[in-house]
């Protein structure tokens, strides 16, 4: 019981201004997708499109993209020299069932924060609005019971 | 072409992630941390993010067509429904709890981070138990 449920945080700094930078590159990726293939960057629904795909065109640019994210720490290093990394204390079964829970969630509820959050409330769609509000308050609550109910 | 812009999408996808900080799940929860370690970024990066695609999207609308020449696949689906309320709420309770979702843990599965891979590979097979159960409901 306590390996799975150990929620102890670290602290983070407030980074306004990077954090804005740091959108717009997302922003500019949706953008991107969209003016030059026509598709939503919703990452959930390209991975999981990779499994479903009908034929290898469609498989292909999602694939590109997701090798696009897992290059992308590389070249951050190349410009930076650091190489991204955190030391996260989940344990292995945190890490398996919140997995398999976002995994049901975002499948379930087509799609998750690049999706809906952005790309969805971006074009204005209802069910991109009515998601963020739900997964958003979820979130919320969950983190208040699990860091202030039931303690870390 | 279309391999070319879906590699640089990504690759700006994931930079916007680490400039951000938003691949440290710790930054996601602390967001949710109302009444504890309160960290505001990621208003601000989904201000960011929104702003730029509000535009964008006008913009790509507008010109009708993508740079390919092709169409827009958009969603078609519009009514708010139950499996999109209830997916909703077990996203929202599962990145409560582990504070990744899988754009902000990609980039780290390329760094070869081995709990995110555990984590990436548990959400692929969460995707393919919803497959298995719709197909099982639909017999």
């Amino acid at each position: 019981m306590e390996t799975i449920f150990n929620f102890t945080g670290i602290e983070t700094s407030f980074t306004p201004w990077l954090s804005i930078i740091g959108g717009g590159f997302i922003g500019l990726s949706a953008v991107l997708l969209m003016m030059g293939i026509g598709r939503i960057m919703g990452i959930s629904g390209i991975t999981n499109g990779i499994f479903t795909s009908a034929n290898t065109q469609d498989r292909s640019w999602r694939l590109a993209v997701i090798f696009g994210i897992m290059l992308s720490p590389w070249l951050y290093f190349l410009f930076s020299g650091k190489m991204v990394n955190i030391d996260i204390n989940f344990t292995t079964p945190q890490l398996i069932i919140g997995g398999l829970i976002v995994g049901i969630g975002a499948t379930l509820g087509g799609g998750c924060t690049s999706g809906h959050g952005i790309c969805g409330n971006a074009r204005f769609s209802s069910r991109s609005i009515v998601s963020t509000l739900i997964f958003m308050s979820v979130a919320l609550i969950t983190v208040y019971v699990t860091r202030h109910v039931i303690g870390g | 072409m279309q391999l070319i812009i879906s590699l640089i999408a990504g690759i700006l996808f994931g930079l916007g992630m680490i400039i951000s900080g938003m691949f440290n799940p710790y930054k996601v929860l602390n967001f949710f941390d109302i009444l504890g370690s309160f960290d505001a970024s990621m208003i601000f990066v989904m201000g960011g993010a929104l702003l730029t695609t509000l535009i964008g999207f006008q913009i790509a609308k507008k010109r009708g067509k993508t740079l390919t020449g092709g169409v827009f696949h958009l969603p078609t689906k519009v009514d708010i429904d139950k499996n999109l309320v209830i997916g909703a709420a077990i996203f929202g309770f599962g990145w409560g709890i582990i504070g990744f979702c899988p754009g902000s843990a990609l980039p780290l599965v390329g760094a070869g981070n081995v709990k995110v891979i555990i984590f990436i590979a548990s959400f692929i097979t969460g995707g393919y138990l919803v497959r298995l159960m719709n197909k099982a409901r639909a017999r």
